[in-house]
Parts: structure tokens; C-alpha cells; sequence
């Protein structure tokens, strides 16, 4: 097995993996720290402390962005880098290019996030970032591509895996609606301002066009191809159906993109874009289960490792919450629930059992399981994986359960009438009624990021003993 | 030439390109449902994973 792993690390490219590996445990402290601060202040208004720059409007995108992009993309990067490899049997492409794409990534999320904290935005949603940025994205993400398909085009296998299929989805899906979504004109070469080329209904769908394809390609497809490797490697059986991969991913290909204008519904824009919306998204539940149910089932026949491996826990619940997401998604894409919901903290909480159960759960699987290969060893400890599980879950649940009372009732609160047809509740009187739950949301975050910093200091510590341990002690990885 | 003006709507490009996915999407299901050997030869790369170690 050290024989074998010396050959992996020359026949594969892992030192950017690893270096991607690291970066995405300091953004994950980063992004959910200040998530968790900017949720107190939701609760006590008095930490903004008069102080501009650390205001909830300026916090939050420096949130989304150290999450989505530093976390998340860190992530996608590494696990994208690794399972290509792996399963085309070729090194990277380009290692000076794998090199570009780490520390151009970077640069953009330090940049996005001095930028926000300053006050600069162009305000458009999980895209705040002025154009000078967009652009250094848009070289960062080409970069990419010509890596990633580069290293397929010289693969040795001569079938490409379903994951990369996903990885390949979402990497074109990804530079579609980067570009069209921040089409701008600057106000000047110097200036961070610009104008969108879009301006009022237009703007909006666009938007949301990038909006929610962000969500299904970058943080849905992506993540299911990181499945489609992990979950079978962690389980030591391959996926229950192959050929339910491959209709999973044309289905949600093909319907993810019709579906963002359901978070406009009852705008200013056409009705019947808001219909076909909500039609596919209740038919986008058919592909997620059909993912959910094949992630799920290749534990069939071994159930036990749910109760022995804390990873296989991590990955399995994160499909579980994958599954409920992607229900609750397409029930609030529905005109009448979404009245109720839209403009609430029901979408909070939506969005954030899908962000931190499904995309966070099945990192930290993915980590768990990369990390002691990429440095040739074995985890520190699995009592802590245990651990962050469980600080993990109960975070997750506190969190959303909070959001979904707070939500249902500012809905209720926001549309009740007295006798006469005058608004039963002042707006001020649905903010007091919110406060104990956001102080539960904050608590909430407070279990999950204690989990994360759980997570590192294990991960720390397997690190070290793998630079430590002499080639010859090294046990045989699972 | 006046035809192709029929394609410059929304209303019409939309449904049509509906029905040609939705077509293409019949086809990837009989393809991959459709012939029982072809659908063990796909089968196969499921262990792809399992061999990379």
C-alpha cells in the first residue's frame, strides 16, 4: 500500500488537491464565523457597533461569498481535481495551470470579500462582485475547463465516469451564467461601478436565471458528481444503478435551467414564465429523488456501516437532506405556498438546509475520506468525526427548524386582516415576534461552526502525523 | 425567407425546444433501458471507482 500511494502521488497531481484541501477548511471558519456573527446581529442589532464596515448589508455577501466560492469552490476544485484523475488514470493536464487556478481563486475571494467589506457591490445576488473581479473569474474559470477536460482528453480509461459528467455540466453551466449574468458596461476603466446590460423585468430574470443555475449547477451537480464517487468509494461497493446516473444527470441537465424564474413569482414579469418555472420545478423532484434514491440504495445490504463508519453518516445524511431540500424546493416553487413563503425566512431556512445539509455534509464526507489518502496516513481521531457529526446535525436542525417558524409565521403575520380589511399586525410587530428565533438560528450556527472547528483541529493533527510518519509506518489507507 | 420570422418569438422557440429536449430525453431513456446487453455494458462502469486504487 506505500509502495502503491509513493506511485499515486508521482502518477497523480495531489499537491494542488492538498493545497486546495487546506484552503477550503480556513474559508469554511471564515465564511460560517462571520455567518454566525451577521445571524447575532440579525438578533441584536447593537453588534453592528455603528461601525460601516461590518454592517449585515456588507457582511453578508463577505458570508455567501467565503461559503459559496471559498468553502464551496475550494471544495469543488479539490474533489474535482481528484476524482478526474483518479478515475481517468492521467495526472492533470497542466500542473502550472492547476497552480493558476488555486491561487487566481484566491485572489478573487480575498478581493470579493475586501470589496464588500469596503461597500462595493453591484448588487446582484451570489454576484456582488464589481467587474474588474467578474473578469479575473471569467480567466480563473477557463483556466479550469482547459485542466479539467484537458485531463480527460488524455485519460486511460476509456469510459468517463458519471462524475465527471457532472463536474463537465456544471463547469460549462457555471461560465454560461457567469458571463451573461455581469454583462456590464463600466462606468470607467478605473471605476469599480458599472451598469447592467439589463435593466428592470429583464434584470430580474436574468438574475434569477443565474440565481437558482448557480444553486442546480454549481451547488447540485457539482456536489452529485463528488457523490457518485465518494459514496461508492466510502462504501466499498460501486453505485446501485449506473444506468440511473445517466438519467439522473440528462433529466436535471435538462431541467434545472427553466426554473429559476420561480423566484419571481407574482412580479412584474410575464405569467407565464412564472408557471413553466413552477411546472419544472415540480418536475425536478423526479431527478433529485432518482439521485437521492441511487446514492441511498449503494448502501443497500450494508446498512451497518451507518452505525460503524462516521463518514458513510456524513454522506448518507447529506443525501437525506439533499432529498428534503429538493422537496421542499419544488413545494415552495408552487404560486400559492410561495406567496406565503417569498420574502420570509422560510427561504432562509430552504436554502440553508440544502447549503449546509446536502453541499456542506457531503465536503466534510469527501474530506474525511480525501484528506488521510492525500497525506498518506489515517484520521487523527474518529471519535471527533463523530463528534462534528453530531454538532453538525443538531446545528442543521436547530437552524432550519427556527427559520421554518419564523417564516410561516411572518407569512401569516404579513397577510392577516382584521374585521375591518386593515393589516391585523404592524410590520415592527412581525420583527419582535421573529427575535427568539433568530436567536435559535444563531445557536444554531454556533453548533455547526463549533463542528467545523472540531473538523480542522482533527484534520490538523492527521496532517501532521502524515508529514511525520516515516513512509515505512504507514498504515493501509481504507 | 418570411418563414424564419416564426423563430424570432419567444412564444414559438420555447414549446419547440421543449419538444425537441423532451424528445432527445425519450431517446436517452430508450437508449439506456432499451437492450438488455447494452444496459450490462453500462452497468460495468459502475466499478470504474473501485479499480482507481
Amino acid at each position: 500500500m506505500t509502495t502503491a500511494s509513493v506511485t499515486a502521488n508521482e502518477q497523480y497531481n495531489y499537491e494542488v488537491i492538498r493545497k486546495f484541501a487546506i484552503m477550503t477548511l480556513v474559508w469554511a471558519v471564515v465564511g460560517m464565523l462571520v455567518g454566525v456573527y451577521i445571524a447575532f446581529e440579525l438578533a441584536f442589532p447593537v453588534l453592528n457597533f455603528d461601525i460601516p464596515y461590518i454592517t449585515f448589508g456588507r457582511l453578508r455577501p463577505v458570508h455567501t461569498g467565503a461559503v459559496i466560492f471559498g468553502f464551496g469552490g475550494s471544495i469543488l476544485f479539490a474533489t474535482s481535481y481528484y476524482i478526474v484523475q483518479r478515475t481517468c488514470q492521467a495526472r492533470l493536464f497542466s500542473d502550472g495551470l492547476a497552480n493558476f487556478t488555486f491561487w487566481g481563486w484566491q485572489a478573487i475571494i480575498v478581493l470579493a470579500a475586501l470589496n464588500h467589506v469596503l461597500g462595493f457591490s453591484q448588487g446582484r445576488e451570489y454576484a456582488e462582485m464589481n467587474w474588474q473581479i467578474d473578469i479575473l473569474i471569467a480567466i480563473v474559470w477557463v483556466a479550469y475547463i482547459v485542466n479539467f477536460v484537458g485531463t480527460l482528453m488524455k485519460r486511460k480509461e476509456s469510459h468517463i465516469y458519471v462524475a465527471n459528467w457532472f463536474f463537465i455540466a456544471f463547469l460549462l453551466a457555471v461560465a454560461l451564467l457567469h458571463i451573461f449574468n455581469n454583462l456590464a458596461i463600466p462606468v470607467s476603466l478605473t471605476s469599480p461601478y458599472s451598469y447592467s446590460l439589463f435593466a428592470g423585468a429583464q434584470d430580474a430574470m436574468t438574475q434569477w436565471w443565474y440565481g437558482h443555475n448557480a444553486v442546480g449547477f454549481y451547488l447540485t451537480a457539482a456536489f452529485l458528481g463528488m457523490m457518485y464517487y465518494f459514496v461508492p468509494k466510502q462504501a466499498g461497493r460501486p453505485v446501485y444503478s449506473y444506468r440511473l446516473s445517466i438519467v439522473h444527470f440528462w433529466a436535471l441537465i435538462f431541467m434545472y435551467m427553466w426554473a429559476g424564474t420561480h423566484h419571481l413569482h407574482w412580479t412584474a414579469i410575464p405569467d407565464w414564465t412564472s408557471t413553466l418555472a413552477a411546472t419544472f420545478s415540480i418536475m425536478l423532484l423526479l431527478p433529485s429523488w432518482g439521485g437521492m434514491i441511487n446514492g441511498i440504495m449503494t448502501l443497500s445490504g450494508a446498512w451497518d456501516k451507518l452505525r460503524t463508519d462516521p463518514v458513510m453518516r456524513f454522506l448518507i445524511v447529506s443525501l437525506s437532506f439533499y432529498g428534503m431540500s429538493t422537496f421542499e424546493g419544488p413545494m415552495m416553487s408552487l404560486k400559492d405556498v410561495n406567496a406565503l413563503s417569498h420574502y420570509t425566512d422560510w427561504t432562509v431556512g430552504h436554502v440553508h438546509s440544502g447549503a449546509l445539509g446536502w453541499v456542506a455534509m457531503i465536503s466534510f464526507g469527501a474530506l474525511y475520506h480525501m484528506v488521510p489518502k492525500l497525506w498518506n496516513t489515517r484520521m487523527y481521531s474518529d471519535k471527533l468525526i463523530n463528534v462534528h457529526f453530531w454538532l453538525a446535525t443538531i446545528g442543521i436542525l436547530l437552524y432550519i427548524t427556527a427559520m421554518w417558524i419564523s417564516g410561516i409565521m411572518q407569512g401569516l403575520m404579513w397577510r392577516a386582516f382584521d374585521d375591518f380589511g386593515n393589516l391585523q399586525y404592524s410590520f415592527v410587530e412581525s420583527v419582535a415576534a421573529m427575535h427568539p428565533f433568530y436567536v435559535m438560528r444563531g445557536i444554531g450556527g454556533v453548533f455547526f461552526l463549533t463542528g467545523v472547528l472540531v473538523m480542522c483541529y482533527n484534520m490538523a493533527k492527521t496532517i501532521r502525523q502524515g508529514k511525520v510518519e516515516p513512509a515505512g509506518a504507514v498504515p493501509a489507507a481504507a | 425567407m418570411e418563414w424564419l420570422m416564426w423563430f424570432t418569438k419567444f412564444e414559438n422557440t420555447k414549446p419547440l425546444a421543449l419538444v425537441i429536449f423532451f424528445t432527445v430525453f425519450c431517446l436517452i431513456l430508450l437508449y439506456v433501458f432499451g437492450d438488455r446487453k447494452r444496459g450490462e455494458r453500462l452497468e460495468r462502469h459502475k466499478h470504474i471507482p473501485l479499480q482507481d486504487d
